[in-house]
């Protein structure tokens, strides 16, 4: 009996010892700085796309403020989801319940991307969005203080499903992300490839983080489809790219690979030799012009690697949510938002972006070839862009996203 | 032999004490009942001091645990597939909640019913073999709930199911009050630790002592022990559910997490470490393993390895966990 | 096209049977330590995922650190995954042995815990890919699928493991001691064979037999730190059919069940990932001892 009562003496002292930190956070005002909570996969498949690249990139957005904004600090803290929409969304909930973080970015894995969703609309927290790809971000999963910047799925099957159909790629199978961006990729992609005239004969949904394609790379054999379409991204991407090689998948001719979403880092993965010719859709690409040049020395200097689309992102993102609170003189979540709405976005990742009352960041998109080794002249030179894709093109309207926010 | 071929002595020395007290109920106040009320004044206070997310997560998995320990520490049969009822239980409260438009209290009922059925189900399969066959056995089949949980189309996959409004409460207390949500889960927990307490003082919990230490005696006397293990099996999964429900609830979120064979790994470290066979153990254990992966997370240890470290120090020295250390303590000094 | 099977074009049909042949020689070589290490010890080595990674791990490291290739490693990364579960048997596994089985399996579990996590720590989750060797580069055209030559090579190697260790356990004066051993240890230790040191020689060979897996696997899957932690739960199911501690058993359910997963992947690919499981409850309630175990 005394056994119990020491054991409920022990728990006890032991609620009490985890009282510390959580105690001296609470009642303090978000005002004494901007708190920036970079959230993402620093480990897993999504590490090279977004990883401590995009946390490079939100410092740098500081450091143009000199990083003091109303003359006050701006703090850039960082955590691991680990693509787990359950870790994802307790860690933003902390975040902002216990550690005073004013603003989330990142969070890629749209599964994980939606749960946050969730925590920063009930907490009218600034949610800005660079790795996550699905549409539905805008869509009916839409917040008022949410922000989709580099691309989406919709971009994408508008950039490259048509692409390819165009020079004849008419009939299509999917490999596809067994989550919300794969099947929100799919489904954009397949509406695209249709309006184009052509047709999906089938698809197939692959476990997140698969280490053998084959037995889906053989359905997609035999369903006879000209195009295997991949609805996936990061390493499942790498992964299946090469599969598809060593089972001789494209060897016959028949049949031809399209990769929906891919990111420089993917490419640079791959190496020119296995990923030369595919054709993708991009929100950026380092060597585009000066500026983007320029930029991307920068932090190539910082983290020795090219940024991708969603790092470069991640940069004028936070950098348009620094100057909004410069401009409305408070960090109050609905009020920066509505100033973010106002203001165009104008550096080196967009010219004149605008943005939606959906949170839909709508700027040009680049459809771009891959090189092949012997075009490429020095490192990281992968991309050809063949063509620009005008915002208004690539990204849904208002009215289409399907979002139920007041205009 | 049963994992409790040491901790045998010990119970056997104290069922007298546990007679004498179900025969003569004392009055007033033992320290036993002063320890009570002052962890349940803790517990009443701790969300003023706490952050409630945080008090209510190790809530739930207490409860998880306890469940657990239900079976293990009192039946002597190691379930390596929890998480499937503490995950399935989490799916159905999330899906009757979100898509059904449920009350969170049906919701939770559903849930814990449903985990009640499975729980049947797996047992009907896996009591016919003991040890460590049974274990194996329920690792699979939690395994192949995984699986479920990650094609059916209302588990929604790698997503899980988001945004599960948190509801109101017999139509009474807004659960998205931080507090109004804190006391309900406590009183989950207590009403789900109440449950324990009754089943283990009870004659049934008695028999099932009986066939831990010796089944072929407990046979012999003419109990069909497959029955009292089936019983029990199907409590404890009861009652890990409910603990699954009501942390869906909570974190409005049901995921794959809950179901994998990691989270049936963790709840029998927590009931390890806390104490098997003790009733204050796991939520001890629970409360510690649940504080020590939010101090890890903030840090660049590795948590898995931590944990591991602890496991493997905890069945190579610390087999009577802290509970049941402390018990074994005070036992010899009387 | 050569017409249908079942309204299944036989292209799918026998690519997929192909895939679940080579699936199964992983299941085969995993389930064939479980069970020597089983028979022996009688203990659950929930470790053997993890040291089955740890062999994948170790032929990535040594080609990538030292620059030692494939075929060295074939031989050195079991040798070491061997030494590494020499040293957890004698430090710790060797501890529990009057105590309840149980505690091995929460032992092992704790093991595999560690040493997964240490090298997630050390390397992230995404695979880290390793090379196929020049000698297996290219594929045969059989006809209804593209086969690469390295999948064929898995097959015979795993092929070749099982049957010379099926052989020498079931045909060779070793292998009757260690069966000896496995049904009265204190008989065959009067007989002057050290049976402490067969135990320890037991459990570095199942391991091995993990570690090769893992080398087999390092050019198909990617070197991965969660790669063998997901295949462990199959594998022990695969155990719990074939009965534990059967060699043949787990040897032939190994096969058995990857080609029935692959037929499953060509009917009904939606089961594929259960079936296994759905398999073990049914043989469980019809022959609780497995197929081919005994009651003990």
């Amino acid at each position: 009996m005394i056994a119990r009562l020491l054991a409920g003496a022990a728990l006890a002292a032991l609620t009490i010892g985890a009282t510390g930190p959580a105690n001296a956070q609470q009642g303090k005002l978000s005002g004494d700085m901007v708190k920036v909570g970079v959230l993402n996969d620093r480990s897993g498949l999504y590490a090279d796309l977004g990883g401590e690249g995009s946390a490079v990139a939100a410092r740098m957005a500081a450091e143009e403020f000199g990083n003091k904004i109303l003359g006050k600090p701006i703090q850039i803290i960082t955590a691991d989801h680990q693509n787990k929409p359950d870790i994802g969304s307790n860690l933003a909930r902390q975040w902002i319940d216990q550690d005073g973080v004013d603003v989330i970015v990142d969070v890629p894995n749209s599964g994980v991307a939606l749960a946050v969703q969730e925590v920063t609309r009930e907490k009218k927290t600034i949610f800005l969005m660079e790795g996550p790809a699905t549409s539905r971000l805008t869509g009916d999963a839409c917040s008022p203080t949410g922000f989709h910047w580099p691309y989406d799925t919709r971009a994408l099957a508008v950039g490259t499903g048509q692409a390819i159909v165009k020079e004849g790629g008419d009939s299509w199978f999917f490999i596809t992300a067994d989550y919300a961006f794969g099947h929100q990729l799919e489904a954009d992609t397949s509406a695209q490839v249709k309006k184009a005239g052509g047709k999906v004969v089938g698809s197939v949904k692959a476990p997140l983080n698969t280490a053998d394609f084959s037995s889906f790379l053989l359905q997609a054999q035999a369903s006879g489809a000209k195009i295997v379409g991949l609805a996936n991204a990061g390493g499942d991407t790498i992964t299946s790219i090469k599969q598809a090689s060593e089972f001789g998948l494209t060897q016959s001719g028949q049949q031809k690979l399209a990769g929906l979403l891919i990111f420089l880092s993917d490419v640079h993965a791959l190496g020119l030799q296995v990923a030369q010719d595919l054709v993708l859709t991009t929100g950026f690409y380092w060597d585009r012009n000066d500026e983007t040049r320029a930029w991307s020395k920068k932090f190539f200097d910082r983290h020795g690697k090219m940024p991708t689309m969603v790092q470069a992102g991640s940069y004028s993102a936070v950098r348009h949510y620094l100057k909004a609170i410069e401009a409305a003189g408070t960090d109050d979540g609905p009020t920066v938002a509505a100033k973010m709405k106002e203001m165009p976005v104008n550096d080196m990742f967009a010219q004149n972006g605008s943005i939606l009352p959906n949170g839909r960041m709508v700027h040009d998109m680049y459809l771009a070839r891959v090189k092949k080794p012997s075009e490429s002249k020095g490192p990281w030179d992968y991309y050809e862009i063949l063509r620009t894709i005008p915002g208004k093109e690539a990204f849904a309207t208002f009215e289409e996203s399907g979002c139920k926010l007041p205009k | 032999m049963s994992l409790h071929s040491q901790s045998g002595g010990r119970a056997s020395a104290k069922a007298p004490r546990t007679a004498a007290r179900v025969s003569v109920p004392d009055k007033g106040l033992t320290p036993a009942r002063i320890g009570a009320l002052v962890v349940l004044a803790g517990l009443l206070a701790a969300p003023f001091l706490l952050y409630p997310v945080f008090l209510m997560k190790v809530l739930c998995f207490a409860l998880f645990a306890c469940a657990f320990n239900l079976l293990i520490g009192f039946g002597g049969l190691l379930s390596f597939g929890h998480a499937a009822f503490f995950g399935s239980a989490a799916y159905v409260t999330a899906h009757a909640v979100k898509v059904w438009g449920l009350p969170p209290e049906l919701g939770i009922l559903l849930g814990t019913a449903a985990s009640a059925f499975l729980g049947l189900v797996f047992g009907g399969i896996a009591i016919r073999r003991q040890g460590i066959y049974f274990a194996m056995i329920t690792l699979a089949l939690s395994q192949m709930v995984f699986f479920l949980a990650l094609q059916l189309p209302f588990t929604h996959g790698e997503d899980g199911i988001q945004g599960v409004p948190r509801g109101v409460l017999f139509g009474m207390f807004d659960l998205n009050n931080p507090m109004e949500m804190y006391y309900t889960v406590l009183a989950v927990f207590l009403i789900g630790f109440a449950i324990i307490w009754r089943a283990v003082h009870s004659p049934f919990g008695q028999v099932l002592k009986a066939i831990r230490e010796n089944e072929p005696r407990a046979v012999s006397l003419g109990y069909r022990t497959d029955r009292y293990k089936l019983v029990a099996f199907v409590l404890s999964a009861t009652l890990a559910g409910l603990a699954g429900g009501t942390k869906a609830i909570v974190f409005q979120l049901a995921s794959l997490t809950d179901v994998t064979w990691q989270m049936s790994g963790e709840v029998v470290l927590m009931t390890l470490l806390g104490g098997m066979g003790t009733l204050s153990g796991p939520v001890i254990g629970a409360a510690l393993v649940v504080t020590l992966e939010n101090y890890l997370a903030a840090t660049s240890l590795p948590v898995p390895v931590v944990i591991g470290c602890i496991f493997v120090v905890c069945v190579l020295v610390f087999r009577r966990g802290i509970a049941g250390e402390i018990q074994a303590r005070l036992g010899k000094k009387h | 096209m050569m017409g249908t099977i079942f309204g299944i074009p036989p292209q799918a049909l026998f690519g997929q049977l192909l895939l679940g042949l080579i699936n199964g020689s992983f299941y085969a070589l995993l389930s064939l330590g479980l069970a020597v290490i089983f028979g022996m010890l009688n203990v659950i080595n929930f470790a053997h995922g993890a040291l089955y990674m740890m062999g994948a791990f170790v032929s990535w490291l040594l080609l990538t650190k030292l620059g030692i290739g494939y075929w060295w490693a074939l031989l050195l990364a079991p040798l070491i995954v061997g030494l590494f579960g020499v040293v957890l048997e004698k430090t710790l596994l060797s501890r529990l042995y009057k105590l309840d089985h149980l505690y091995g399996l929460l032992l092992t579990f704790g093991l595999a815990l560690i040493v997964e996590g240490a090298f997630r720590h050390q390397y992230g989750v995404s695979g880290q890919p390793y090379p196929i060797p020049d000698a297996l580069k290219g594929g045969q055209n059989l006809g209804f699928m593209f086969l690469p030559n390295y999948r064929g090579w898995v097959v015979v190697a795993s092929l070749v493991v099982c049957l010379s260790t099926w052989i020498a356990i079931e045909k060779t004066k070793l292998g009757a001691y260690l069966r000896a051993a496995t049904e009265n240890p204190v008989l065959v230790q009067a007989f002057g064979i050290n049976v402490p040191r067969m135990v320890t020689l037991t459990y570095a060979f199942g391991v091995a037999l993990a570690g090769l897996a893992g080398v087999l696997a390092a050019p198909i899957y990617q070197v991965s730190p969660l790669m063998g932690s997901n295949l462990i739960i199959v594998v022990f199911a695969v155990v719990v059919i074939g009965g534990m501690g059967s060699i043949l058993g787990a040897v032939l359910t190994g096969y058995g069940l990857g080609l029935l997963e692959g037929l499953t992947k060509v009917f009904y690919p939606e089961a594929s990932n259960i079936v296994v499981f759905v398999i073990m409850a049914v043989v469980l309630m019809i022959k609780p001892a497995g197929l081919f175990g005994r009651e003990r």
